[in-house]
C-alpha cells in the first residue's frame, strides 16, 4: 500500500505533568509495563505499514524515543525518528517534515492511541472513496474517561464538551460537519449548503475523534502550505476540510486532470466525471451529484472534494493516553476489560506475576493486576486492580488499589496506595498513606505522610 | 369501513382504553388558507372550492378523511364564507350515514389560530383529532400515525402533536420543493421521532441552522432533514386548542405554534412526526403546488382519488391511452391532436387542427380551432376562439379569449375576464375584474404582513368585490366593455400589478416551470452566497484562524442581549417620563422586558438607574452642580421606581457598580460627581450604607486601575463607617 505512516508522538506534555519528567516524554509513559507508543506501533506492524515516521517535539524526547525504538523494533519496523521545535502544533509539525512525505497518501496516527482498530481499515475506507481525507470516529469508550469518578453524569454540559459534534451523512461514509463539543458555545450550526446536497445529516455526539486520519497528500501539503496560521489538524485542517467540501478550493481537479495527462476544460471533465460515474453504475456520492450541477442546466464543475469517515465497531477498545485521568484508565483496561490489547498471556487468576516476582507470604494479587519483572513484595500485601512495574521493592502490610506503580520504586511497610499513580524511582516511606495522587519521578514521601487527591513532584532543576 | 377496522383494533388491544376509542375520530378542516397566495382568484371564490382537475380540492379532502375512517368533520369557514356552506349543503356530503359534517362559521378570524380558539370556545372536540386545511390531497391512511399517536400519549402526557411528513428533497437551486413550498429544514430524533427544529422560513441569508446545544445532551443523535416536507395533516390533542387559547398571540400553525412549543422548555410539550413513504400526501398552498399536484392527480398517484374513478363531487371520466381522461360527451374535431396527461371534462367542444397537453380542460368549455394549449388549467364554461395560444396558464370559469390572444407562462385569468382579440398578455400577469386592492395600511395589515395573511382585507375586500362585481356585471352589459382596454381590445379585466420586490419571486408560485434562465441566474447567485457565507468565517466555528474571534463572537452574544436590554428599558422608561405613564405599568413593562431577555432582577435595576442617569444628563445643565440637581430632581421624582427594583442589597450594589462604569465608560461627565451623587443616592434612601459599605469592601481587592472611584469615595466610606460605629 502506498500509504506513508506519520506518528505524532509529541513531546513532554503539560497535562500529563508530573508523570512525565525530563527522562520519560508522554510517548514513553508505560501502559501495562511497556511504553504506550509501542501500541500503535506494534497495530502498524500488525498491518504491513512498515515505514512510519515518529515525529517527536523537542531534541531530547526524540533522542529518548528514538534510543526506545531502535533497541526494541530494530529490524521489525522501518522507523524514522524526527524532532520538531516544542508547541508547534500537529499541522505544524506535519510542517516541518513536509519534505519527507512522498507517498500518495498519508496516515496520521496519534503517539498515544491505544486501540485495536486496525489502521488498514481506515486506509481502505480512505482509498475506496478517494477522499482527502479519513477521520477514524470510535464510539465513546464504555470504561472510558466518561464514567470514572469525579465527573459522573451529573455535569451534562460537560459531557457533551468532550466530545466531538459529528455530522454524518445517511450513508455514514462521509463527514459533513465537526465540532468538538468544548468549543461550541451554545449552538451548533450547521451550513445550510451543505445540508441541501446532501438532503440528511445526522448530528451524533457520542462519536470521539480518535486522532487517526488518512491524508491525501498533495491536499494536506497544499492546505498547509497555504493555511500557514493552522496549528492543529484536529481543530483547523479538519474542520477547513469538511467545510470546504463543496467548494473546494483545493487545486484537486487540477491534479485530476494532470493525472489524466493535460489538462481539460471544466466541460470535459465533467463529461468524464459523468461516463465514470455510468460506468462505475455504482449510486454516485453527493459530492458528484452536487459538482455535476442541477440536471438539465449548464454544467457548471464544481469543485468538490469527499471527507469520510471510519466509524470503528463499539466493542472495539479505543482510548488516547492525553490526561491523567486516561493514563490510570487505560492501564486498568489494559489489563482488564481489554486485556487482549496488552499481549501478555493472563494466569488463571486472570493477572499476570512476572516469574521472577517475588512475593511474601500471604501476600494476594488479585485478578486485573500486572506485577513486572523482578519486584519484590513483602508479607501480607494485598494489590487490587493495580499495575506495577519492574524492579519495585515494596515491604509488608502494603495495600495497592487501583493505581499504577511504575518501575523502580520503594514503597516502605504499612503503606497504603488508592486510585494514584507512582511514577519511577519514587520512595515510599513507611505508612505513607495515598489516596488519588499522582507522584512524579524520584519524589520521597515521608514516613507516615498522608495525602489526599494531590500532584506531587520534584521542583525541576534547570 | 376502514374507521370501523381502526376502532376495532383499539378496542382489542386494551380495555382500559375503550372509553376513549369509542369517541368518533374526529377532524378539523380549515376551509380558509389565511393566505393570498392564489389571488386574485380567491377574492371571487374561496381557495377551497376551486377546482383541481375537476373537481373542488374541499372534495378530495374530505373523501380522503372518509376512507380514512374520521367520523365526524368540523368544516371551519371563514372568507367566502357562505360559498363554502352553500356548496357543502348542495354535496352529498351532509347526510352520510357514518360521517357527519358540520360547518362553523366565523367572520372575524385571520389566522388558523384564531379559528382553533374558537373551535375550542365551541367544546366540541373530545379527544384526539385530525387537523387539515380543506386544499390537502391525501390517500394516506391514519390508523398507524394515530396509533403511534396514541401510544406516544399514554406513556408521555406531553406529546401533543404528530405531524405527517414524506420525503421529498427541495431543490438545492432554488431552495424550494417541487410544490413551491419554502426549504424546509428540520431536526428530528431518529428513535423517538420527536421533532426538535423547525425552520421553514428560510431564515435567509443566514447559511447556517442553528441548533441548541442541549439538544444534544438528551440526544446523542440527531437527524437533520432537508429532504422532508411538511404535509400539513396533524394529528393533535386536545390540549392544542387549548394551548392556542392560553397563547392567544399564536397565529400561524407552524410559525407560531410549532416554533412556539420547540422553543418553550417550560411546558415541556412534545412534537412527533410520521412520515409515509408509499401513499400521498400534499397541500396546494400556492399555484406551482396547484399545478404538481394536478399532475400528480392525473398520473394516478392520488389513487383512488383520481378522475376515472368516482368519487363525491366529480363526474366520471374516461382513462385512455397516454393518461388521457375524456368525458363521455366531449366534441372533439378529428384533426384536434389531444396530448397525454390530459383531462377534457364533459360537454367541451374542441375544434379543427387544436393541440392539447398536459392540461386539464373543465366542462362546457368551448375551444376554437388552430388553439394550442399546453399545460394549462382550463375551468369550466371558458370560451377560446380561434388561433390562441396558452401556455402554462390558469383560466378561470367564464373567461373568453377572443380570437388570436395569446397568454404567456404564468398567467392567471380570474372569472369571467375576456382577453382581446390579438392580445398578448405577458407572463406572470394576473387578471381580474375587480381592481388591484390598494395597500392598505392599517396596523393588522402590518402586524400580519410577514405571515402572508392578511385577511381582514379579505373579509373588507371581498365584500367590496361582490359590490363591484356587480357593478361590473351591470357595466359590462352595456358598452362599457369597451372602456376597460387594459387587456386588449373588446376585453375586459385589470392586469394586477405585482406588489414591488415580488416579481421577483412570481416564478416561485407559478404554474409555469422555472425558466431556464432563471435557474442559471440562481445557480450564480447560489454560488456568490455560498463563497459570502463562507468568506464570512466567524459563523463557522472552529476554524483556528477564527477562533478568538468566535470566541469574542459569543461573548458579545451576550453582550449584546443586555445592551439591548438595557436600551429598552432606557427606551421605556423615557416614553415614561414623556407621556407620564404610571410606575406601575412602567414596572410592569419593564418586568415584561426583563423575561423576554431572560435577564436577572438585578439587570432591572442597573438598566433603569442607567436610563435615570442619562435622563438627567441629557437634561440641560450648564455646571456639574446643575447636572447634579437634574439628578437629584430625576431621583426624586422615580424614586419609587427605582426602589421597586432594589429590594435587596445585591441590587443596590448592582446600582452602584453600574455607575461606576458609566462614570469610567459612558459617561464620563459623571466621573467627577461620583461621590456626591453617591451621597445623593444614600440621603434619598436608595443606597443603604451597608451596600456601599459592601461594594467598597469587595472594591479593596480590585486592581488599582479600578480603584480609581474607590480612592474617591473613601472619605465619604469613611464618614459612613464612623457613623455606623457611632450607632453602635
Amino acid at each position: 500500500m502506498d500509504f506513508q505512516v506519520v506518528v505524532l508522538a509529541g513531546g513532554f506534555s503539560k497535562t500529563l505533568v508530573p508523570l512525565v519528567s525530563k527522562d520519560v516524554p508522554k510517548a514513553l509513559l508505560p501502559v501495562a509495563n511497556r511504553p504506550v507508543l509501542s501500541y500503535v506501533l506494534e497495530l502498524l506492524e500488525q498491518n504491513d505499514l512498515k515505514n512510519a515516521i515518529v515525529v517527536v517535539e523537542g531534541e531530547s524526547a526524540a533522542l529518548l524515543i528514538s534510543s526506545w525504538i531502535s533497541s526494541t523494533f530494530v529490524d521489525r519496523l522501518n522507523v524514522e525518528v524526527t524532532a520538531v521545535p516544542e508547541d508547534v502544533g500537529t499541522a505544524g509539525a506535519l510542517r516541518a517534515i513536509d519534505h519527507r512525505l512522498t507517498a500518495r497518501d498519508i496516515l496520521v496516527v496519534s503517539g498515544d492511541l491505544v486501540t485495536e482498530i486496525l489502521p488498514g481499515a481506515v486506509a481502505a475506507a480512505h482509498r475506496r472513496h478517494d477522499a482527502v481525507v479519513t477521520a477514524m470516529f470510535c464510539s465513546v469508550p464504555v470504561s472510558g474517561p466518561s464514567d470514572s469518578g469525579s465527573s459522573g453524569a451529573k455535569d451534562k454540559a460537560k459531557k457533551t464538551g468532550r466530545y466531538n459534534i459529528v455530522g454524518l451523512d445517511p450513508t455514514k461514509q462521509f463527514l459533513l460537519h465537526i465540532a468538538a463539543g468544548a468549543e461550541v458555545e451554545k449552538d451548533i450550526r450547521v451550513q445550510k449548503s451543505i445540508l441541501r446536497a446532501v438532503g440528511q445529516m445526522e448530528i451524533r455526539a457520542d462519536l470521539m475523534d480518535a486522532h487517526m486520519y488518512a491524508f491525501k497528500r498533495s491536499v494536506l501539503q497544499d492546505v498547509l502550505n497555504q493555511k500557514e496560521t493552522f496549528q492543529s489538524l484536529r481543530r483547523d485542517v479538519l474542520p477547513y476540510l469538511v467545510r470546504t467540501q463543496l467548494r473546494s478550493e483545493l487545486l484537486l481537479n487540477g491534479v485530476q486532470s494532470d493525472e489524466n495527462g493535460n489538462g481539460k476544460d471544466a466541460l470535459q471533465n465533467s463529461k468524464i466525471l459523468l461516463s465514470q460515474l455510468l460506468k462505475n453504475a455504482s449510486t454516485p456520492s453527493f459530492h458528484e451529484i452536487y459538482a455535476l450541477g442541477p440536471a438539465g442546466s449548464a454544467p457548471i464543475l464544481r469543485r468538490t472534494h469527499k471527507c469520510c469517515v471510519y466509524i470503528a465497531n463499539k466493542s472495539k477498545y479505543c482510548a488516547r493516553l492525553n490526561s491523567l485521568q486516561a493514563f490510570s484508565d487505560i492501564n486498568r483496561d489494559v489489563v482488564g476489560d481489554a486485556n487482549h490489547l496488552s499481549g501478555y498471556t493472563f494466569s488463571a487468576q486472570n493477572n499476570i506475576i512476572h516469574p521472577s516476582a517475588i512475593l511474601g507470604s500471604k501476600t494476594t494479587v488479585g485478578p486485573q493486576c500486572m506485577l513486572g519483572e523482578g519486584s519484590e513484595m513483602g508479607d501480607k500485601c494485598s494489590v487490587k486492580k493495580s499495575v506495577i512495574g519492574r524492579h519495585c521493592r515494596i515491604g509488608s502490610n502494603v495495600k495497592i488499589v487501583n493505581s499504577v506503580v511504575m518501575n523502580h520504586v520503594t514503597i516502605g511497610d504499612g503503606c497504603s496506595i488508592q486510585g494514584s499513580i507512582i511514577c519511577s524511582n519514587v520512595q515510599l516511606q513507611e505508612r505513607a498513606v495515598l489516596k488519588d495522587c499522582q507522584v512524579g519521578a524520584g519524589f520521597v514521601i515521608t514516613s507516615g505522610s498522608e495525602y489526599k487527591g494531590e500532584s506531587l513532584a520534584k521542583k525541576e532543576k534547570q | 369501513m376502514v374507521a370501523k377496522k381502526g376502532n376495532k383494533g383499539g378496542m382489542g388491544g386494551e380495555d382500559a382504553e375503550e372509553e376513549l376509542t369509542r369517541v368518533p375520530l374526529q377532524a378539523i378542516l380549515l376551509a380558509d388558507s389565511f393566505a393570498t397566495l392564489f389571488r386574485p382568484i380567491t377574492l371571487e371564490r374561496p381557495k377551497v372550492l376551486l377546482p383541481l382537475v375537476n373537481a373542488p380540492m374541499i372534495d378530495y379532502t374530505l373523501a380522503w378523511l372518509e376512507s380514512a375512517g374520521v367520523d365526524e368533520v368540523f368544516v371551519f369557514c371563514c372568507a367566502h364564507s357562505k360559498q363554502v356552506i352553500d356548496y357543502l349543503e348542495n354535496s352529498k356530503w351532509f347526510g352520510q350515514p357514518n360521517f357527519s359534517v358540520t360547518t362553523i362559521e366565523s367572520y372575524n378570524s385571520t389566522s388558523a389560530g384564531d379559528a382553533l380558539r374558537l373551535i375550542y370556545e365551541k367544546h366540541v372536540i373530545r379527544g384526539d383529532f385530525i387537523l387539515v386545511t380543506g386544499d390537502t390531497v391525501s390517500n394516506m391512511p391514519l390508523t398507524q400515525a394515530l396509533k403511534e399517536h396514541k401510544e406516544r400519549r399514554r406513556k408521555d402526557s406531553n406529546a401533543v402533536m404528530t405531524m405527517v411528513i414524506k420525503q421529498s428533497k427541495s431543490s438545492p437551486i432554488t431552495h424550494q420543493s417541487r410544490l413551491g413550498t419554502e426549504e424546509l429544514f428540520m431536526a428530528i430524533d431518529p428513535e423517538t421521532k420527536q421533532l426538535l427544529y423547525y425552520e421553514d422560513k428560510a431564515a435567509a441569508l443566514k447559511g447556517t441552522i442553528s441548533l441548541d446545544k442541549a439538544l444534544l445532551m438528551d440526544n446523542s443523535s440527531i437527524s437533520l432533514h432537508n429532504d422532508k416536507q411538511d404535509c400539513y395533516i396533524d394529528i393533535c390533542s386536545p390540549e392544542v386548542l387549548s394551548l392556542f387559547t392560553d397563547n392567544f398571540d399564536y397565529q400561524h400553525l407552524r410559525r407560531h405554534f410549532v416554533k412556539g412549543l420547540l422553543v418553550d422548555d417550560i411546558m415541556g410539550y412534545k412534537i412527533f412526526t410520521h412520515e409515509i413513504h408509499s401513499s400521498y400526501a400534499a397541500r396546494i398552498d400556492n399555484y406551482r403546488s396547484y399545478d404538481t399536484i394536478s399532475k400528480d392527480i392525473i398520473q394516478r398517484w392520488t389513487y383512488p382519488l383520481v378522475p376515472d374513478v368516482q368519487f363525491f363531487g366529480n363526474s366520471v371520466t374516461k382513462l385512455e391511452r397516454q393518461g388521457m381522461y375524456r368525458a363521455s360527451d366531449v366534441e372533439l374535431s378529428r384533426s384536434a391532436k389531444i396530448g397525454p396527461f390530459t383531462v377534457i371534462g364533459s360537454g367541451t367542444k374542441i375544434g379543427n387542427y387544436t393541440e392539447v397537453s398536459n392540461s386539464v380542460i373543465g366542462e362546457g368549455c368551448v375551444i376554437g380551432s388552430d388553439v394550442s394549449i399546453d399545460g394549462c388549467y382550463i375551468w369550466d364554461k371558458v370560451t377560446i376562439e380561434d388561433g390562441c395560444k396558452l401556455k402554462h396558464a390558469i383560466v378561470c370559469d367564464g373567461v373568453i379569449m377572443k380570437s388570436g390572444a395569446v397568454l404567456e407562462a404564468g398567467v392567471v385569468l380570474s372569472f369571467k375576464v375576456i382577453i382581446g382579440s390579438r392580445f398578448v398578455v405577458p407572463a406572470y400577469s394576473k387578471v381580474s375584474l375587480l381592481q388591484q386592492p390598494v395597500k392598505q395600511d392599517s396596523d393588522e395589515e402590518l402586524e400580519y404582513a410577514d405571515n402572508s395573511s392578511g385577511n381582514i382585507e379579505i373579509a373588507t375586500l371581498s365584500n367590496a368585490a361582490e359590490k363591484l362585481e356587480e357593478e361590473l356585471r351591470t357595466e359590462l352589459s352595456d358598452s362599457q366593455i369597451q372602456s376597460v382596454s387594459e387587456v386588449g381590445n373588446g376585453g375586459a379585466g385589470f392586469i394586477w400589478s405585482v406588489s414591488e420586490g415580488g416579481h421577483d419571486e412570481e416564478w416561485r408560485h407559478s404554474v409555469a416551470p422555472i425558466p431556464m434562465d432563471r435557474l442559471v441566474e440562481i445557480i450564480k447567485n447560489a454560488t456568490d452566497e455560498l463563497d459570502i457565507s463562507n468568506e464570512d468565517g466567524n459563523i463557522l466555528p472552529p476554524s483556528g484562524e477564527l477562533e478568538p474571534d468566535s470566541v469574542n463572537d459569543s461573548d458579545e452574544d451576550v453582550r449584546d442581549d443586555s445592551v439591548q436590554f438595557e436600551k429598552e428599558v432606557e427606551a421605556t422608561f423615557l416614553r415614561a417620563v414623556n407621556e407620564n405613564v404610571k410606575e406601575d405599568h412602567v414596572i410592569l413593562e419593564v418586568n415584561s422586558l426583563r423575561l423576554s431577555y431572560n435577564l436577572a432582577a438585578t439587570d432591572c435595576a442597573g438598566a433603569l438607574f442607567y436610563a435615570m442617569m442619562k435622563l438627567a444628563l441629557d437634561a440641560p445643565h450648564g455646571s456639574p452642580g446643575e447636572l447634579v440637581k437634574n439628578v437629584a430632581a430625576v431621583i426624586t421624582k422615580w424614586n419609587k421606581l427605582l426602589k421597586y427594583y432594589l429590594p435587596s442589597i445585591d441590587e443596590e450594589i448592582e446600582v452602584i457598580l453600574k455607575f461606576e462604569e458609566m462614570c469610567l465608560e459612558s459617561t464620563k461627565e459623571y466621573s467627577t460627581l461620583f461621590v456626591q451623587i453617591l451621597h445623593l443616592l444614600y440621603d434619598k434612601d436608595i443606597l443603604e450604607e451597608d451596600a456601599i459599605l459592601n461594594w467598597a469592601s469587595e472594591k479593596e481587592e480590585a486592581d488599582e486601575s479600578d480603584k480609581l472611584l474607590l480612592k474617591q469615595a473613601e472619605k465619604f466610606i469613611q464618614w459612613l463607617n464612623e457613623a455606623s460605629e457611632e450607632e453602635e
